[in-house]
């Protein structure tokens, strides 16, 4: 009797499971699947407190001999030497009965962004986000790791509007200070999430990804931050930094993410923007918006001016 | 420039153009257009020390608005008051209600004038 997908998923999933019986983790439930494996909600019987556990999906070979398992511990490590409020904070690393790795990280109460911009957002509150999601990236690049697979499912806004930057499994080490080893992605490699993949990436070019690669995917987030309201526009401006980060050409693009960041935060005060020349007129009803105040009582003042000259 | 500085600037200059503004209003007055710009700008510089140096101790907009409209309308009624004592007529609307808005202003521009750096500064 052949089996309906229905049960073939459900013996996947006991198969799956992970067996955490000889830690001091007691694995809850499922709260994310991805690509390379799952994340778990888990109690820490020691601390008594809630993590979260990834593991790598089976099947894999035992030990973490494996292309998953190596790039789990990969990311593990590269976690755990990144200290930034917007990466997640890693714990623990081990290996299950089965022999598949796992890493333990903090919990994090929150949405993942794409089901954040599901309710209505202010302006400036996406644009916060967005500031927060660079200042991680600019951070890691700092420590000369580049994210390279920056996607609304791969960023949580957690309940108290921190933002946290996940999934640094096929990160890219540039400059070896950690002791991590240096890329492990075969060159030809396709890897990324279409739509925010840089075109080097696209091209399997891996090793041409540099920090100018994750300014690419944050042009994307960018865009899907800023949608505007079906019949309404991207204003110019804003549309000119989303196109340039989004170069085809990686010479093209804002060369750093702090770059891009300021542009954004210029934009979001009212000032003139790096990606974008505006007209006499667009400089005009900036100004007039923005000194909109000072207008209306100046204009008061000559309103009443001239009203006492009718009634002298 | 500090919150003060720019009181003082903003007022003076509003107070040149509203003594000169007295040419249209009144054409009469011409000949002591002199003496009316020197007192308004006189009046200028002081609402706007005042106002400015408000800005720069309390931090609040909606403040801010309501403390220039209220220096800018006691200096206004000084001049009125002044006018009185001279023999003149009492022009309490022409000379309250647009120095009133002149406070406004500055109290305005005050408050928005360096918003970051201050706060940066005056916390010290
Ligand atoms: N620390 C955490 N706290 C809460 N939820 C988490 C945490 N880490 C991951 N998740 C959830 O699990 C999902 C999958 O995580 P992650 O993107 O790291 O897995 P992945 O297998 O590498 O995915 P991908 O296919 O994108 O490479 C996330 O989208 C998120 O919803």
């Amino acid at each position: 009797m052949p089996l309906s997908d229905a049960a073939v998923a459900s013996l996947r999933a006991l198969a799956d499971w992970p067996d955490t019986s000889d830690s001091k983790y007691d694995i809850l439930e499922r709260i994310g699947r991805g690509g390379m494996g799952s994340v778990y909600l888990a109690h820490d019987r020691a601390l008594d407190r809630r993590v979260a556990i990834k593991v790598v999906s089976l099947p894999e070979p035992p030990a973490g001999t494996g292309l998953a398992g190596e790039r789990l511990t990969r990311e593990a490590r590269i976690l755990a030497g990144l200290e930034h409020p917007g990466l997640v904070p890693v714990h623990d690393v081990g290996v299950l009965t089965d022999g598949r790795p796992y890493y333990v990280m903090k919990w994090i109460r929150g949405t993942r962004l794409d089901a954040y911009l599901q309710s209505p957002r202010t302006e400036a509150a996406r644009l916060r986000i967005f500031a927060r999601i660079c200042d991680a990236i600019a951070f890691a690049h700092q420590a000369g790791v580049i994210h390279r697979d920056l996607t609304p499912a791969n960023i949580m806004v957690g309940a108290f509007g921190e933002v946290l930057v996940l999934d640094w499994g096929l990160a890219r080490i540039r400059l070896d200070r950690s002791g991590v080893s240096p890329v492990t992605t075969q060159p030809g490699t396709v890897m990324g999430t279409a739509g925010f993949m840089a075109p080097e990436l696209a091209a399997g070019r891996s090793d041409a990804s540099d920090e100018r690669t994750d300014v690419y995917a944050l042009g994307g987030l960018l865009e899907v931050l800023t949608q505007p309201p079906r019949g309404q526009f991207t204003p110019r401006p804003l549309a000119a930094i989303i196109a340039k980060a989004r170069a085809a050409s990686p010479a093209d693009r804002y060369p750093a993410v702090e770059a891009l960041a300021s542009d954004v935060e210029r934009y979001g005060a009212g000032d003139p923007v790096a990606a974008y020349r505006e007209g006499p007129l667009e400089w005009a009803s900036r100004h007039a918006t923005r000194h909109q105040t000072a207008i209306v009582l100046v204009a008061v003042y000559i309103v009443i001016r001239v009203i006492l000259l009718a009634f002298r | 420039m500090s919150k003060p500085v720019f009181g003082l600037i903003l007022g003076g200059i509003l107070g040149i153009f509203d003594g000169l503004s007295a040419l249209v209003s009144a054409p009469e007055v011409a000949p002591q257009i002199v003496g009316i710009v020197i007192g308004s700008t006189f009046k200028g510089l002081i609402t706007g020390v005042l106002i400015g140096y408000f800005a720069r101790k309390v931090h609040s907009l909606p403040l801010g608005l309501l403390f220039g409209l209220v220096v800018g309308a006691v200096l206004a009624y000084g001049v009125v008051a002044l006018q009185i004592a001279q023999g003149g007529k009492a022009y309490y609307l022409p000379i309250m209600l647009p120095g009133s808005v002149l406070g406004l202003i500055v109290g305005y521009a005050t408050q928005r004038h360096n918003e970051h750096a201050s706060e940066v500064a005056d916390s010290r």
